[in-house]
């Protein structure tokens, strides 16, 4: 198990291998659907010159994701005051942003994706050219994933729905398994082949 | 019949926070079947955790608490308006004490109810029956293995699939390798042959109400069943995908008549957070399950 710890450098990306668990503890941010579309329209679209509305966001989002971390989660969360706590906060499917995930990760320098179920070779070939992982957490373990989150620091964009807002968190011993290194290989697209030849034998039957 | 409002919130309660013990007798049996420290025994431990947490702390198992669908059984002369009113009010009960997340999305303005109710949300089946007692299940969906589900329109020519169960079992393997560990594996899979598309797909997700070690009454859908779980967990993507012995946890298949033209495959995907809870109220008492 490598611990890693958020900012991270390229150096430290560039020494992970597919199959490696990691831990992770640090300031990330959660976006998933709406958050994607949002990011590409108001910053890469404007090659960051957003609207005067969206440069708050903007220079908040600059500052945590540069050799920072993406979590794709939307979670379950409870307001007790004025102090926000994630209740339950697992992985969501990644690959509905593999159209946006390369040049998000590019315009803000991010260094690690954690979602679920892979990305394809738009993210990959990112991975590879930037030095960044894809980092799998476990699917539907959001009870344990909450409690790695120790502090819900800002959220941004709640009008898109709690699911779908920015939530900025400190995480401690954040659990994940490193399933696309910056190295080219994606332990998906292994599985892949390996399940194509064994449907392909079962189908000869 | 009384005020079941409150019941209804502790039926959510138990459906997003306790996953049913024969999920779990499957889940650790599976991490006992993979090789020690491998990528696949590790998510399975790492879901095993989860799921007792998530019962200690009374917090959901899953983040997406998915579309919550209830199939309710009534007796003669009880209203299902008062029922279905009881429900919606205890969807939103449940997100304020966040059992649920709140996922009911205005298609058109992409705006969110913010309380689990919405047009035709929850979903709601109402079946009147001959017993003087009131039986709910609730079946919690999520997205991610709802968006793995899938139909097949028999005959398919790319898998030399006909329109006999050979055709069913070429289109079922066909699916799961489709899915990968997308619908967060190992998953279970609800199956109907038959029907036209809507009734199909009802009923595929009814079939994953079934007790994993229930025995289907027709000899051979039971035996496709077993073949099935068996040949699916042989593509090897196991648990997440990360490769392993554990790709499916259960198959349960119905069928339904079908018009002459039409042969359907539906094939309803669950993850193995496959939170059903089932709750009855007989008189003034009311069990859980």
């Amino acid at each position: 198990m490598r611990k890693l710890t958020v900012p991270i450098s390229e150096e430290t990306i560039r020494a992970l291998q597919v199959g490696e668990t990691v831990s992770l503890s640090g300031v990330i941010v959660t976006g998933r659907d709406a958050a994607h579309k949002y990011m590409i329209e108001n910053f890469i679209h404007t090659n960051g010159q957003p609207p005067q509305s969206e440069r708050e966001v903007y220079a908040a989002l600059k500052e945590i994701l540069g050799d920072g971390v993406l979590y794709h989660c939307g979670p379950v969360v409870k307001k007790e005051g004025n102090t926000w706590h994630f209740v339950a906060a697992g992985p969501t499917t990644s690959i509905r942003e593999e159209p946006y995930e390369a040049d998000v990760m590019e315009h803000f320098g991010i260094r690690a994706v954690i979602g679920k179920g892979g990305m394809g070779p738009k993210t990959l070939e990112a991975c590879q050219r930037l030095g960044a992982v894809y980092l799998h957490a476990i699917g539907g373990a959001a009870s344990l994933i909450a409690q790695s989150v120790k502090e819900v620091l800002a959220v941004h964009k709640l009008e898109f729905g709690v699911p779908e807002a920015f939530w900025v968190i400190r995480v401690e011993d954040f659990p994940a398994v490193v399933t696309m290194d910056s190295h080219g290989n994606s332990l998906h697209k292994q599985v892949v082949q390996q399940s194509e030849a064994q449907l392909a034998a079962l189908l000869e039957k | 019949m009384q005020d079941l409002t409150d019941a209804f919130v502790e039926l959510i309660r138990r459906a997003s926070t306790q996953l049913p013990e024969d999920m779990q007798k499957a889940l650790r049996e599976a991490k006992a079947q993979e090789e020690p420290g491998s990528a696949a025994e590790n998510a399975l431990e790492t879901i095993l955790k989860n799921v007792a947490l998530a019962r200690q702390n009374s917090t959901p198992i899953c983040q997406d608490t998915g579309t919550p669908i209830f199939e309710i059984y009534y007796p003669f002369g009880v209203s299902t308006r008062a029922l279905a009113e009881q429900i919606r009010k205890a969807c939103a009960i449940a997100t304020e004490r966040a059992y649920l997340r709140p996922n009911a999305v205005n298609p058109i303005t992409g705006e969110n109810s913010g309380n689990n109710t919405g047009e035709d949300f929850p979903t709601m089946h109402f079946h009147e029956w001959d017993k003087d007692e009131l039986q709910v299940y609730l079946l919690l969906k999520g997205g991610g293995c709802e968006n793995v589900s899938t139909q097949y329109k028999l005959p398919d020519t790319r898998l030399h699939a006909g329109r006999d169960l050979e055709g069913v079992r070429r289109v079922v393997l066909d699916a799961v390798h489709q899915a990968q560990g997308r619908g967060c594996a190992p998953g279970v899979l609800g199956i109907a042959i038959g029907g036209d598309r809507g009734a199909s797909y009802i009923k595929s997700k009814q079939q994953l109400l079934r007790p994993l070690d229930d025995e289907n009454p027709d000899p051979q859908l039971a035996e496709m069943e077993e073949e099935l779980l068996e040949e699916g967990n042989q593509l090897g993507i196991g648990p997440m995908g990360f490769g392993g012995k554990t790709t499916l946890l259960g198959v349960k298949i119905g069928a339904l008549h079908r018009v002459p033209a039409s042969y359907f495959v539906s094939i309803a995907y669950m993850c193995w957070a496959n939170r059903r809870a089932s709750m009855r109220v007989s008189g003034e008492e009311i069990t859980y399950a």
